[in-house]
């Protein structure tokens, strides 16, 4: 056989990019919707007083988290992964025909799952859960869809060539392992149409758990799908990506392994914060209070890891808007998992919770980590994958201005927004009465929504750009002999 | 030492899967080995107030409203005493929320009444000036699905041990006894029995004439749920 370099075959790569840019969309715009709809309530009968069960803040909400939790997300990761996985373990998708159509599989059926969901979601069709709206039968398909994907994984592991694994596959993993966990012991619930013998609506069910029970496994759940969706592959990406693109190796090995381990053993003890002053027992609040501080030091090794692989390299970031997206990136995950273990922290808790606060937490980790991650890794397969240079790197950075703006104004003013109003809540007057009725925290915060939706349209904004630039990558660009170099093809 | 675990995927992800589970095991197993038991006064959902759960999940109320007071002289002066894990025992699932953008409903029944609901839920601004909650009209003219509320209370009953059609003790020391309906006929009937007293205080007059007509708009139904929130 004659020596040449292995051909990567990024046909289902390609297909989970479309849905990242395109669930991406209407994830985002559906916040934008949300955010516009908290500040000016007359949004929510957008489409006319007849759509408004359709187009209400209550029907939208759930869509929004997963929409871009398991539409743009989850997309983004497994395009990622169809990319990454065959050339880390130095194997092509071509060689095997089964692995392909498991691939193609895992991709359709995932498709059809989304259909179901934005369907259910948008009739009501919910268990109310956070993150895990779907009732029973979306429930089996979802496990399907995992399943596949990881017969995907584990398979390409299998048939791989590079004896050892590399970072990001672990990590691969330990997101598989994880969600898989969660989400199974999470879903459990009984189909009440079978039980009582064929009566009401078929796809209904009630959780196996009720009450304090109920709320312990959701929120280990809730917090640990954030761990395993939002932290953990998109640390294989950087981790992948960043040295990649900007031909450096990683800073330390044993740095890596360190904050892997840890993560891995931390970060499920801090579910328990989402249930601070609650009705579960004491010592599980205090373990998720003090397990949360110290998920600082794991997160804070991948991001350090990562900042410290650009030592010398700094020229890159002003240079190449894609490292300023990763650089950026890692900046806002350290910002994030420092923000998260203050809020855990008793006494903030106390004024944090049930506030704007936590939205913008969120928000700064999922726009700023997650969304420039999955964007910067995007942008950094298109030329490879398409055998395309990208389209406009000038598009490109002024996107990267654009977005950041859009996050600055969003967690800023969710910040003041979420403090005020816990502030308010507990403010009493000199006679001991409270000092506020409840309204009066409401509209008080009408400034803050504005400049949220604002911010929010930003992104969204920059988005379009991303998307753009993509399409225009793909169909514009003349196609490329040889693969194009790293270190860093931007900066050159 | 983790060079060798690194060439052995299987042996590496049992690895991970024992490290991320160990919290678990730690965490939940303990408190499911204590069923939650009902606090006294706890009663089960009648078919109406279920039904009316149901309205309360499917418009995700519970993505503005929490049901947990936190044990804060702020929160109990607002709300009511503070929530108990034993007044939870019969909900599945819990609805405890994580974000108020309205206030906490866990005792609402206590001082709103049905009148206060109807126009609350028809257009918030005419009770609460300044109000962002959209209005839900719709909740006038949907029905209320009776059925799937019946089958989730046969449901419970036989596979938790719900306590229908048994006498529980409440608060003053006497008992009460929440039936449910021998089959899906019975519980229609007593569903509508249920709705009428609601309605009676209720203006709208679609709405009287629905229940008039034996039939039970989703709004009747939320309102007896909200109105068993005590």
């Amino acid at each position: 056989m004659e020596n040449r370099p292995l051909e990567y075959d990024y046909t289902v790569a390609k297909m989970f990019m479309l849905t990242t840019v395109l669930l991406g969309f209407v994830g985002m715009l559906i916040g934008v919707i949300l955010a516009f709809e908290l500040a000016f309530p007359g949004v929510n009968t957008i489409l006319g007083s007849g759509l408004a069960e359709f187009t209400n803040f209550s029907r939208l909400r759930p869509l929004h988290t997963d929409a871009v939790i398991y539409g743009f997300t989850l997309s983004g990761i497994w395009a990622t992964w169809y990319y990454v996985g065959q050339r880390v373990l130095k194997v092509s998708m071509a060689e095997s025909k089964f692995l392909m159509a498991i691939g193609k599989l895992h991709f359709y059926i995932y498709l059809l799952v989304v259909v179901a969901v934005v369907v259910s979601l948008l009739a009501g069709v919910t268990t109310s859960k956070e993150y895990a709206e779907f009732e029973w039968p979306i429930d089996i398909a979802v496990v399907v869809v995992w399943v596949l994907s990881g017969i995907s994984i584990f398979g390409l592991i299998g048939i791989r060539r590079e004896k050892s694994l590399y970072i990001s596959v672990w990590y691969y993993i330990a997101m598989f392992l994880g969600i898989a966990m969660l989400y199974l012991f999470n879903n459990m619930e009984v189909p009440t149409y079978f039980i009582s013998g064929g009566i009401g609506d078929w796809y209904h069910s009630v959780s196996m758990y009720a009450g304090t029970n109920d709320a312990l496994v959701q929120w280990w759940f809730g917090h640990n799908a954030v761990a395993f969706g939002f932290t953990v592959p998109i640390v294989a990406m950087i981790y992948y990506f960043l040295p990649k693109e900007s031909g450096q190796a990683v800073y330390s090995y044993k740095l890596s392994l360190l904050s892997f381990w840890g993560l891995m053993f931390v970060y499920l003890w801090a579910g328990g914060h989402h249930l601070l002053y609650s009705t579960v027992p004491d010592w599980m609040q205090t373990m998720g209070s003090i397990f949360s501080v110290i998920l600082i030091l794991p997160s804070w090794g991948s991001a350090i890891n990562m900042l410290l692989t650009m030592k010398g390299e700094w020229q890159q970031v002003a240079a190449s808007p894609l490292i300023k997206f990763m650089v950026l990136g890692s900046t806002f995950y350290m910002f994030s998992t420092l923000e998260g273990p203050i809020q855990a922290i008793k006494s903030v808790n106390a004024i944090a919770h049930f506030t704007d606060w936590i939205i913008g937490h969120v928000h700064d980790g999922v726009l700023g980590w997650v969304g420039f991650m999955i964007m910067a890794s995007l942008f950094h397969m298109a030329p490879r994958v398409f055998k395309r240079e990208i389209y406009s790197k000038k598009l490109m950075a002024t996107q990267f201005w654009i977005q950041t703006l859009g996050v600055v104004l969003y967690f800023t003013s969710m910040w003041i927004a979420g403090i005020t109003q816990g502030m308010m809540w507990r403010a009493h007057d000199e006679f001991g009465n409270l000092a506020y009725s409840f309204i009066d925290t409401v509209t008080v915060l009408h400034p803050y929504y504005t400049i949220r939706a604002v911010g929010g349209t930003l992104y969204l904004i920059g988005f379009v750009m991303f998307a753009y630039n993509i399409y225009k990558t793909m169909s514009a660009r003349p196609v490329e002999e040889a693969e194009l170099k790293n270190a860093s093809p931007m900066g050159a | 030492m983790f060079h060798w675990l690194e060439k052995h995927p299987f042996l590496f992800a049992v690895g991970v899967f024992v490290v991320i589970a160990f919290a678990g095991l730690i965490e939940i197993v303990p408190s499911f080995t204590q069923a939650s038991r009902p606090l006294v006064g706890t009663a089960p959902y009648s078919t109406l107030e279920l039904a009316g759960r149901h309205v309360y999940i499917k418009n995700s109320c519970n993505a503005c409203h929490s049901q947990l007071i936190r044990p804060f002289k702020a929160e109990t002066d607002r709300y009511g005493h503070y929530s108990l894990s034993g007044e939870y025992a019969y909900d599945r699932p819990f609805l405890w929320g994580s974000k108020r953008t309205g206030p906490d409903l866990m005792r609402v029944g206590n001082y709103r009444t049905t009148d206060w609901h109807e126009h609350h839920m028809k257009d918030p601004v005419s009770v609460v000036p300044g109000s962002i909650m959209p209005g839900y009209p719709w909740m006038f003219d949907n029905l209320a699905n009776i059925d799937t509320a019946y089958a989730e209370q046969v449901t419970v009953s036989k596979v938790f041990s719900v306590p229908y059609n048994k006498a529980v003790p409440t608060k003053d020391g006497g008992t009460v006894t929440v039936a449910m309906g021998k089959d899906l006929a019975d519980a229609r009937a007593m569903a509508l029995e249920e709705a009428k007293v609601i309605a009676a205080d209720m203006k709208d007059p679609k709405v009287k004439a629905a229940v008039e007509a034996g039939n039970i708009p989703e709004i009747v139904a939320l309102i007896a749920y909200l109105n068993s929130l005590k």
